[in-house]
């Protein structure tokens, strides 16, 4: 057949990627009531994050800048230690996206089967995971560089030099995050891999997160605590790696900014760059076929946990059939999906820092009053409030999103509503509740608070845990995002920040209202004056009350959301 | 068994269903055809209690499903189109808590729960998790949990689609069975010669408006169709010329 072989069709990198491209646009012009506000409200958020940013860190460098020798120094060592997290993060989250765009997007079957090209598959798939894992990174390295630039006076052409010297320090992680999903597709199934890799992502930002803890950096904040300066100055001295590309990015913004630019490791970048495009191209042409093929298996076949089945049936009998097997399921969902329950592993982390934080808080010794060792368990419920809400964030949020596609089956039965809220509810809020609980009491206890004190701790952080539930359900089902696959996408979403904002004002919001009786405690203590019974009626009550309402409205509200929703 | 009266839903200026008026009377296997988008599954989501009626009546077994949804959605049992159920629970334990949503478990619904599961051989996958099932398998399984609490009323969107010949077989007896026992189907279909084989009347539904109603025969005299198949019918009444003009598309 010449002719059919001289017009062989061969579909270009961005045909392949015009599908992507349409529906981001369509989605961003989609004609939804508030887009307007919602815009308006995101890019204010964006911009007064990237000014925070950018006047943090420009006052720190212009701090180093009047620090005679060892500015240099502690400037480039502040930009090698972000370089270097940004390299983390960007392997780490190109891992993972490569595992989604290369392997189990739904537009694979349609690529995979038409006639497009190996290496334009392969462009195009690296192209959108490194967009998707990269953009966050971009976006925090904007007010970093101008930071930088603006300090050391870069001049016109430092954002080119930055552009040049970002883009290839992007594609590497691209490529070698692609080229370790590739290998591991061949050797796990793909839904397996995505299994594995959750609990390998979890446990490493776990270990970076409690490593960077235990090690105590503040200490660094205080050269007097080094044997001698020389000592300080090697630490600071020494590169962070000099075969990593963070290395060579550095190396190139400070060789710049110091009027001595030096073009080594912008070679050093781009080389690196083409030749892992190279070599990631060779491995993906070689391997892609027989991995794409095993990510087609099928998922899991055999269940876990068929005694705890029984064991559930049982002691949640009492509920009744409905509100039981809703419960089990709930449970059993969460369990199963690894995506889910590897978060717990991070929590577990987070909870360990927070713990270790408030053990080494220099609490003991002369100084230390009694009003300060009160004051501090009440300021620790604004922070415990905060770690709540992120965790409600990330567990209790999505929960009514993750109904989406079975919600014909909720909605054609007699189940009313709201039991399949209550369901959620409980399901999310009593481990909470034992966490919120938990972490009061070791760090009450660790800090030995007066009984007062630790009344109004237990009393302030259980109600605030079941109304940030509460407003964690009534926020998800407010603002559904039931297309979306991926749990962990929903509470990045606008109803996210959404939720987050409201959060904040209710932990805010209780605070306050609390803070004048317990200072009228703290004061009868410390200076003998007389309590008012009527300012901690006010204060505990109104906070109580507040609570009350933020668990409720929001509730009733999703309620008849949900009673509405058609699909 | 099922009424319907006015029922009408917009969505936004688009009418999908126009002021529908339709009996099923008890013990009816009803057939809801109709090209694509005429307004068919709509219409079946409407009296499953999914989407809200912009306008109109809808009765299932007596029970006004807009005043006592609850009371209504009790004595029916919905199969959709596309099988989206719970892909982290097994098969078993989703028709354990299929029939828990209607208040229904102990030993008869094991029973009953076991029994439909060998009737569409996935006995042996009955602990596995639905995320290993076929498409076919999870169409199955969403027959299966339709029956799990013995609705007297079964409201069925596209029954055949994913299923081999040996299900669509068991599927067609056991929708005879179940009818003769004095319960009430309504399923819409595409496949002309199942609704002919099977329905004992056949509603022809197209841009949101009932066409024709009635058996085979009604429809032959309604569409002066002398003794014209049902695809002929269909096309007559549905106004499609579509496949009339295959082959100058293929010549094209």
């Amino acid at each position: 057949m010449p002719e059919a072989e001289a017009r062989r069709p061969d579909p270009s990198i961005s045909l392949i990627l015009r599908p992507k491209w349409l529906t981001a646009r369509a989605r961003a012009m989609a004609n939804e009531r508030g887009r307007g506000a919602r815009f308006f409200l995101l890019s204010l958020i964006g911009a007064l994050f990237w000014v925070f940013i950018y006047t943090l860190l420009y006052k720190l460098l212009v701090y180093f800048r009047g620090v005679p020798d060892l500015g240099p120094f502690l400037a480039g060592k502040l930009l090698g230690m972000i370089l270097i997290g940004f390299f983390s993060i960007l392997l780490l989250s190109n891992v993972i996206t490569s595992l989604s765009s290369f392997f189990l997007a739904r537009d694979l079957d349609l690529l995979v089967g038409a006639p497009v090209d190996w290496l334009k598959l392969y462009g195009a798939k690296l192209l959108e995971t490194g967009v998707n894992s990269s953009w966050m990174v971009v976006l925090l390295a904007v007010p970093m560089f101008a930071a930088f630039g603006s300090a050391y006076h870069g001049g016109w052409l430092f954002p080119l030099l930055v552009i040049g010297v970002f883009v290839p320090f992007l594609v590497v992680p691209a490529v070698i995050g692609s080229a370790l999903t590739l290998i591991l597709v061949n050797v796990f199934p793909a839904r397996r891999t995505r299994d594995i890799l959750s609990v390998i992502a979890v446990l490493a930002a776990g270990g970076i997160v409690l490593l960077f803890r235990i090690v105590r950096p503040e200490r660094l904040a205080r050269p007097e605590g080094f044997r001698s300066l020389v000592e300080f100055v090697t630490v600071l001295r020494t590169p962070t790696s000099p075969f990593l590309p963070s290395d060579w990015v550095q190396r190139a913004v400070l060789s710049w900014l110091q009027e001595r630019p030096s073009l080594l490791p912008v070679y050093l970048l781009w080389t690196t760059a083409a030749a892992a495009f190279v070599l990631g191209a060779l491995l993906h042409w070689k391997l892609y076929p027989i991995g794409f093929s095993k990510a087609q298996e099928s998922g899991e076949r055999w269940a876990r946990g068929g005694g705890f089945g029984r064991l559930g049936h049982t002691l949640f009998s009492p509920l009744g059939i409905l509100r039981r097997e809703l419960v089990l399921k709930e449970l059993r969902l969460f369990f199963r999906d690894t995506t889910q329950w590897s978060q717990l592993i991070l929590l577990t982390v987070l909870v360990i820092v927070y713990v270790f934080n408030i053990k080494y808080l220099p609490l003991k010794g002369e100084g230390v009053t009694f009003f300060l060792v009160n004051v501090i368990p009440f300021l620790n419920l604004v922070l415990a409030g905060f770690v709540l809400a992120s965790v409600a964030a990330r567990f209790i949020f999505p929960s009514v999103s993750l109904e989406g596609r079975t919600l014909w089956l909720l909605r054609s039965s007699p189940m009313p509503v709201r039991q399949l809220l209550w369901a959620k509810f409980w399901v999310g809020t009593t481990p909470l509740l034992i966490l919120a609980l938990g972490i009061v009491f070791v760090t009450d206890w660790l800090l030995q608070v007066s009984d007062f004190m630790f009344a109004v701790s237990v009393m302030t952080i259980a109600m605030m845990t079941i109304a940030l539930c509460g407003m964690a359900l009534g926020f998800g089902t407010l603002f559904p995002q039931f297309e979306t696959e991926n749990a962990a996408q929903i509470p990045t979403s606008f109803g996210g920040l959404m939720f987050m904002i409201a959060s904040v004002g209710l932990i805010a919001g209780v605070v306050v209202l609390e803070a004048r009786p317990v200072y009228g405690y703290l004061s009868a203590r410390l200076y003998g004056t007389q309590t008012s019974p009527g300012e901690m009626l006010f204060g505990f009550g109104a906070a109580a009350v507040l609570c009350v309402a933020a668990t409720i409205v929001p509730i009733q509200v999703a309620k008849r959301r949900l009673e509405a929703v058609e699909r | 068994m099922i009424s319907l009266r006015g029922l009408t839903k917009n969505y936004g200026s688009f009418t999908a269903v126009d002021a529908i008026d339709l009996e099923v009377p008890k013990g009816e296997l009803f057939g809801f055809l109709g090209p694509n988008g005429a307004g068919k599954t709509t219409s079946l989501r409407m009296i499953a209690g999914i989407l809200r009626p912009t306008s109109g009546e809808i009765t299932v077994a007596g029970v006004d499903l807009l005043q006592d949804p609850i009371g209504a959605k009790q004595r029916l049992g919905f199969i959709p189109d596309r099988p989206f159920i719970y892909e982290k629970l097994t098969g078993s334990e989703f028709l354990r808590f299929v029939a828990g949503l209607y208040e229904q478990d102990g030993p008869e619904v094991e029973h009953r729960a076991r029994e439909l599961l060998a009737l569409f051989d996935l006995e042996d996958w009955r602990d596995e998790l639905v995320e290993s099932y076929s498409h076919g398998m999870r169409q199955k399984l969403i027959i299966s949990s339709a029956f799990v609490h013995r609705p007297e009323v079964i409201v069925v969107d596209e029954p055949m689609v994913g299923l081999d010949p040996k299900a669509a077989k068991i599927l067609k007896d056991l929708f005879r069975e179940y009818t003769r026992r004095g319960n009430t189907i309504m399923m819409s279909t595409h496949t002309l010669e199942v609704a002919e084989a099977m329905c004992d009347r056949v509603a022809i539904i197209a841009h949101g408006t009932i066409r024709a109603c009635g058996t085979m025969a009604d429809l032959r005299r309604s569409a002066e169709a002398g003794t014209e198949g049902l695809e002929q019918i269909f096309l007559r009444l549905t106004g499609e010329n579509a496949a009339r003009e295959l082959v100058e598309v293929l010549n094209a």
